[in-house]
């Protein structure tokens, strides 16, 4: 079927390799380990992380065009390229996150979950069929439900896991119903055939339309747009924290990846109805996530609120329909994923000091651990848009193509929303730096959590301040899908 | 004196300074008063050398620098001063100078104070110098958010939380605002650069900038405290600390009148004739009803705050009328009130310190025990009157001049403002400094610091020196409003 497989196909799916290699070499460490030995099974998935994402970056770049492999599954392109090494990096960090996290530390099982569902998001992001399409999500979702309920002992936790799985089953259910009418119009499953037999067999548009909504229920559940997001608190909240970062990032950024290709790829016919629907859905996950996020006062909570109204901006860029769109979606990403990673990181670092995720107990945090504090400014103000940090120019580059598409409205809209987004960080950074801390001893951080939070903090200073590199990745990614 | 990369320096030090001085030990309070101070200094003298070295006959932009930052979006580093800038610059300097010495007392995280109050100056220099519209707004934002953590920290305990949130809420959605604006600047000139330079020459039609002047004016001129949206002001400027206010009503409103200069009136000229002519009457709102609100405070700070108001509403005044006297004299005050309003802040913050009252009405005397503090508060008060022989004349009677030739009407009613402030000044002054110290601050009053009485002499030294010789200032102020005035088409 794929003719002889050359090396192009290899190195394509070298990530991917990787991952499975690493799983293996995981399950292997986790039964010879004796049971005080395998906190190292963090080490042995962070050090395989990072040499498969070394190895991604320097071998598996693609052609400026790119090109569909393994028989039009897969398509190696940058887009998956960028997104591939932002999911490896999310998977890297988050293991990073785990160590000393009593529940999931020392669980080889978490470990393969976490691999395995990393590895289906590198398909997600390079997929160019609707089979290999569903197959990438399930593979993703499936392990990411077990990971969100991990923490058997805690009912929050088992409630989280079974909420998450229950919601997306039932989306996904509804999602390959989508992918069905659209193989039934279309007669072909490829994502890039599918435009041009979509016009020869002349389906009419509002038929067309409602299918893509099905589809769309699908991929609104996986990124948590309004009104698909009712999950998200919940599950944010219940889930082991490390599980809550990498979902919040790595998953909602899969979801973008599949959400950008699909909606330029297949359906180029009906360009005006699609984007009419992304551009309410951006303004109804823009405003209800942050209106929302106002009366947090749990801290996952306002993240998972504050990352909806996120993917709301996001959808600025996807619904501006246009190349610009998509550097904008994808440079967002790139800093949305290092900023929320590096806020989540701050909040396992509090919790296992004071062991809460309230906010009340952040007070005074500045008092005790200025560097922490800092960090938390530089992390929270970046989401709120905040120069010199990136989510100064994401925020930039998503309005800026709302309004080249002639979307002003959104934009207008958009910024408005900034500003509600900034309130409530700046309740939070209030608390950390005004409130009299209850206790003053500083809070202690542990190597690897130090590592992670240098890291995406020194990440979010780079995103925001040196422009041209990341924006030449994020072109070449729109490149790829114009 | 050549400096080379001088800008870049100026733009940079504070902010790179602020991020070093996280690193120092919280213990070591000296070295931090003094890295401070050094800072501070610093900047002030090469801000000095900016603007003596600039030549008001020589090319329009100097002390060029640019370089690529995101080239296939057209943005780029591209810093330079004209003659409406080089006098900001020099404000900036003094100001961040001055405030630095006033805050030598802070002691609550010092360290954290400093850095942060560099970092708001980086911002102001980046905004002042830049000939980039991207980079502008990068700079403006990098300037506006500080204050927040700079009133909400070390401001007045009983508004200071209601009046950083209050500040920073104005601010960012003026800024956005003006930023949607700016996006569809770019998008519609089809240059694909945000060199504000050649946006000038973009020649938008005149229903776009119709459309669009509105929003980056009045997105900018919040921070410059326009009628209506003025309100966050005289409660942000009570609520800060000493420098901060300083800082706040003597820079960061500048930021904003000019930065509604440099992308509003600039780059869109026909706009700005359009609407110019209405606004005016805001100003004028500005102008009278800030002196008259001013008039009947009896807290000092908000009296100063009003009266800042009502003085920025001059220079908002002065852009208004399109007349070439009107530009000159906004150009002036800008840096005359900078001057003149830090000064204000900073002896009501010595004041307070030792009252720990800002009633008016409880205070007296104080002559005897802050002789030097009321000599430079007489003085600043000269200059917010518009005395001759100081700068605040040599800025007030060209924009009069120019509302007289535009619009007269507006000319004589805003005159009301002259006599209002000048009654204000003369009440505080009486109240404040005459008569017989209240029985309750007997043994609290004493002199004010040296280091204090060289930030009061420094700030002085340039009202006086304006209003003797205007030719330090008006050549290279002119020089800059040609180009203003060349686009708008007028003079």
């Amino acid at each position: 079927m794929f003719g002889s497989i050359t090396a192009e196909m290899i190195l394509a799916v070298l990530p991917e390799i990787a991952l499975l290699v690493l799983v293996a070499i995981v399950f292997i460490a986790d039964l010879i380990l004796a049971e005080k030995q395998r906190g190292n099974l963090a080490w042995i998935a962070a050090v395989g992380l990072a040499i498969a994402f070394l190895l991604t970056l320097l071998f598996a770049r693609p052609d400026a065009g790119g090109e569909q492999v393994w028989g039009g599954m897969l398509r190696h392109d940058w887009l998956a390229f960028i997104f591939k090494l932002l999911f490896l990096a999310a998977a890297l960090l988050t293991t990073l996150l785990t160590v000393g996290w009593t529940s999931i530390w020392r669980k080889g099982e978490f470990y393969v979950l976490l691999l395995t569902s990393t590895l289906g998001m590198t398909l997600m992001a390079a997929s160019a069929d609707l089979i290999m399409l569903f197959l990438a999500i399930e593979t993703t979702s499936i392990p990411l439900y077990i990971m969100a309920g991990f923490m058997t002992e805690d009912d929050k936790s088992a409630e989280s896991g079974f909420k998450y799985l229950l919601f997306g089953a039932m989306t996904t259910a509804v999602m390959l119903y989508g992918f069905s009418l659209l193989y039934g119009f279309a007669g072909t499953t490829n994502l890039y055939e599918m435009a041009a037999a979509l016009s020869v067999a002349q389906v009419p548009g509002p038929v067309l339309v409602g299918a893509l909504l099905l589809i769309l229920l699908g991929f609104g559940f996986k990124v948590a747009l309004v009104p698909l997001h009712f999950w998200a608190p919940d599950v944010y909240e219940g889930a082991p924290t490390p599980v809550t970062a990498f979902l919040s990032t790595a998953s909602k950024a899969a979801g973008f990846a599949v959400l950008a290709r699909v909606m330029i790829a297949a359906f180029p016919s009906i360009l005006a109805d699609w984007q009419t629907i992304i551009a309410i859905a951006a303004a109804l996950s823009m405003t209800l996530g942050n209106a929302v996020a106002l009366t947090q006062h749990n801290i996952k909570r306002l993240l998972a609120y504050s990352s909806i109204a996120h993917a709301g901006y996001a959808l600025l860029g996807v619904a501006a329909a246009s190349e610009l769109g998509v550097i904008s979606v994808v440079y967002y990403f790139l800093v949305y994923a290092v900023t929320q990673m590096a806020a989540f990181t701050i909040v396992i670092i509090v919790w296992h000091k004071v062991g809460s995720d309230e906010i009340e107990d952040y007070a005074g945090l500045s008092r005790r651990s200025p560097l922490l504090g800092v960090a938390m400014m530089l992390a929270f103000l970046s989401l709120a848009g905040v120069p010199p940090l990136g989510g100064f120019i994401a925020k930039i580059l998503v309005f800026a193509a709302a309004v080249q598409s002639g979307l002003v409205w959104l934009a207008v809209l958009g910024v408005l929303n900034a500003i509600v987004g900034l309130y409530y960080y700046l309740i939070v950074l209030k608390v950390v730096y005004l409130s009299e801390p209850k206790d003053t001893k500083p809070v202690p951080v542990m190597r690897s959590h130090a590592a992670a939070l240098i890291t995406t903090i020194a990440l979010v200073l780079v995103l925001g301040i040196v422009l041209a590199p990341w924006y030449g990745w994020a072109a070449a990614s729109a490149a790829a899908l114009f | 004196m050549q400096i080379p990369y001088i800008l870049s320096i100026i733009v940079f030090l504070p902010i790179v300074a602020g991020a070093v001085m996280l690193f120092i030990p919280p213990k070591n309070r000296d070295l931090i008063h003094r890295f401070a101070l050094a800072v501070g200094l610093i900047a002030f003298l090469l801000s000095l050398v900016v603007y003596f070295s600039f030549d008001a006959s020589g090319p329009r932009y100097q002390f060029v620098e640019k370089y690529d930052w995101l080239p296939a979006l057209g943005i780029s580093y591209h810093v330079g001063v004209d003659g409406i800038t080089a006098p900001l610059v020099l404000l900036t300097g003094v100001v961040i100078f001055t405030g630095v010495i006033i805050s030598q007392r802070i002691d609550d995280r010092p360290r954290e104070f400093f850095s942060f109050l560099f970092i708001l100056a980086s911002g102001v220099f980046g905004v002042f110098t830049s000939l980039d519209l991207f980079a502008l707004f990068f700079f403006y934002e990098i300037a506006v958010f500080p204050m927040y953590l700079l009133i909400a920290l070390w401001g007045w305990k009983q508004t200071r939380e209601y009046a950083a949130m209050k500040l920073t809420l104005y601010l960012f959605i003026g800024s956005v605002i003006a930023l949607v604006g700016a996006l569809a600047m770019y998008f519609a000139s089809g240059l694909n650069t945000f060199d504000m330079i050649a946006l000038e020459g973009a020649n938008f039609s005149p229903e776009f900038q119709n459309l669009w002047f509105p929003f980056v004016f009045f997105g900018f001129a919040v921070l410059g405290g326009i009628f209506p949206f003025h309100n966050w002001s005289p409660d942000g400027h009570v609520a800060a600390p000493t420098a901060v206010s300083m800082f706040h009503a003597g820079v960061l409103m500048k930021l904003g009148a000019f930065a509604a200069l440099r992308v509003g009136i600039m780059l869109m000229p026909i706009g700005a004739q359009t609407h110019l002519p209405w606004i005016i009457l805001l100003t004028l709102v500005n102008v009278v009803y800030g002196a008259l609100i001013a008039m009947v405070q009896t807290d000092f700070k908000y009296m100063i705050g009003f009266s800042s108001v009502s003085h920025m509403g001059l220079v908002t005044m002065g852009f208004a009328t399109l007349t070439p006297q009107g530009y000159l004299g906004a150009g002036v005050q800008m840096f005359s009130h900078g001057v003149m309003t830090a000064l204000f802040f900073a002896v009501v913050g010595m004041v307070y310190d030792q009252a720990h009252t800002r009633e008016i009405p409880k205070l007296g005397g104080l002559v005897k025990y802050m002789p030097f503090a009321a000599v430079a508060f007489i003085i600043g008060g000269l200059t917010s009157m518009g005395m001759p022989g100081f700068s605040g004349f040599i800025a007030e009677f060209p924009i009069f001049l120019g509302l007289w030739d535009s619009q007269p009407w507006i000319a004589i009613v805003a005159a009301i403002a002259i006599v209002v402030t000048a009654a204000y000044i003369m009440r505080a002054i009486g109240r404040v400094f005459f008569g017989e110290l209240p029985p309750e601050l007997e043994g609290h009053m004493h002199d004010i610091q040296p280091s204090e009485k060289l930030a009061l002499g420094v700030l002085c030294a340039f009202m006086i020196t304006i209003g003797i010789f205007p030719n330090v200032i008006v050549p290279i102020v002119q020089s800059g409003m040609q180009t203003v005035l060349a686009l708008l088409g007028v003079g």
